[in-house]
């Protein structure tokens, strides 16, 4: 008998529900790390045992913690991620946090990527208790100057995001930066290449769509059932790319115009890559980032986006100004496959019936910054 | 000599006091370190810089930095600085 867990990250702490096999009853355990920021809490799918949650409080510094006891016990990484100590004269940077976590291939056990806040990334051989720059770009003068200053990110800082790695191939990895653009190797990391042809960036300013600094990739996903094809949501639209064509199609423009394609987040059918879901937000004039008009709605696509579909029945009809963030969304691996996303106004969201309808799991949690399903 | 440790490092030093040695508040730090491996750089970030919200004092006094020459009587406290929300 399969369960299904959903780990929980937020501004105040992390909390991980479990469901019976119908995913009907849920059990809550939390919180943990009450008061610290949990930007990310991610089980290592090649043991199903490991957690690994990027951690730090409002007056600490970032570190990650380690549990292979589901959260019995944490124990501190060694080494956390942090840049190079900077030549005298010269200003360092300093990593404020740990944003995202990859597990690698499934025939490198023990290895994780992690992406920081200013950007940089980093991996570890250990199983995350040691960690190490990777792959040479945290210092690499073109890539500094495409990350650009800490101006030009999200407001808690600039982000790199989305580390992915081909199923097929542990050495064919992407990343992408909030902002610098869309990044891939075909070489374990020791040369990347930039995938932003296609992309728009912001109208208006002069902006050259050909330098990733102005490209802002909110959220990559990799199909599972189809490696070759990535869907993306960005500041400017919604995307798709099928390899090995380097340039990314917007597929957001079949989105209703009322509704637009801005959105932070985006999550795949595990097993149909013509199938992909958004939570769009309201990108208009002062940009709330907010359901579109006070109505929140999941929009699906069944065709790869030729058309989509709103996906609301459960949801407030009104009055409900929901932001939900680029790690806050995600699907489990049943059939029907469960969707689930959080809220920054910390609401818990789930539809066992890949979106047609939507209940409530959980209210009156901290700021929602991640939802991550495991089936067990 | 006396180190204070404020709440949110207890979790490392079981106490909300700790001993520790060296000549400098580097070295003090780096000696804390030692016995509660992590402590340090959750103050001190990797530019060798006190983080932003953390504050040092030395015999109430507000720590001139980490090459600041200590005495074994003396007392260090770290302190979260009242921010955050």
């Amino acid at each position: 008998m399969t369960t299904t867990a959903l780990l929980v990250s937020t501004r105040k702490g992390a909390w991980i529900f479990r469901a019976d096999a119908t995913r009907t009853t849920w059990a809550v355990d939390g919180p943990h790390f009450l008061g610290q920021i949990i930007s990310h809490l991610v089980l290592d799918p090649r043991d199903q045992v490991t957690l690994l949650a990027a951690a730090k409080t409002g007056h600490l510094g970032p570190t990650i913690f380690r549990s292979t006891d589901w959260g019995a016990h944490w124990q501190e990484a060694a080494q956390p991620p942090a840049f190079a100590k900077a030549p005298a004269g010269e200003v360092g940077r300093v990593v404020d946090h740990t944003f995202w976590l990859t597990p690698a291939h499934r025939n490198q056990p023990d290895v994780w990527y992690a992406g920081t806040s200013p950007q940089g990334l980093f991996r570890s051989a250990d199983g995350g208790v040691t960690w190490a720059a990777f792959s040479g770009i945290n210092d690499d003068p073109q890539y500094r100057a495409w990350m650009g200053s800490e101006k030009d990110g999200t407001p808690d800082g600039p982000k790199l995001h989305s580390i992915i790695v081909d199923p097929r191939d542990p050495g064919h990895l992407y990343f992408a930066m909030s902002g610098g653009g869309v990044h891939e190797s075909l070489d374990g990391g020791m040369t990347w290449r930039v995938l932003i042809s296609g992309m728009n960036v912001v109208d208006g300013y002069g902006f050259d769509a050909a330098n990733p600094t102005f490209h802002d990739p909110h959220c990559l996903r990799l199909c599972p059932s189809n490696p070759d094809r990535l869907y993306q949501q960005n500041h400017c639209g919604i995307y798709r790319i099928d390899r090995p064509a380097d340039s990314w199609v917007r597929i957001g423009k079949n989105m209703p115009e009322e509704v637009g394609d801005i959105g932070f987040t985006m999550t795949v059918h595990p097993r149909d890559d013509k199938t992909a879901w958004v939570f769009p937000m309201d990108g208009t004039e002062a940009w709330p980032r907010t359901s579109p008009d006070g109505k929140p709605a999941v929009y699906a696509t069944h065709d790869s986006g030729e058309t989509w579909q709103r996906q609301d029945a459960g949801m407030p009809k009104e009055q409900a100004w929901w932001t939900v963030k680029r790690q806050s969304m995600c699907c489990d691996s049943h059939d029907p496959v469960g969707l689930y996303f959080g809220t920054t106004s910390g609401e818990l969201w789930m539809s066992r019936d890949e979106g047609r309808n939507w209940e409530c799991l959980a209210r009156h949690l901290p700021e929602i910054y991640a939802v991550e399903a495991a089936v067990l | 000599m006396k180190v204070l440790i404020p709440s949110a490092l207890r979790s490392y030093t079981q106490s909300a006091q700790a001993e520790a040695s060296g000549s400098t508040l580097g070295e003090v730090l780096v000696d804390l370190d030692r016995q509660y491996p992590g402590i340090r750089f959750r103050m001190i970030d990797e530019q060798h810089q006190v983080r932003r919200h953390i504050r040092i004092f030395v015999n109430g006094v507000s720590a001139n930095g980490l090459s600041q020459l200590l005495h074994p009587s003396d007392e260090v406290v770290i302190v979260q600085a009242l921010s955050g929300g």
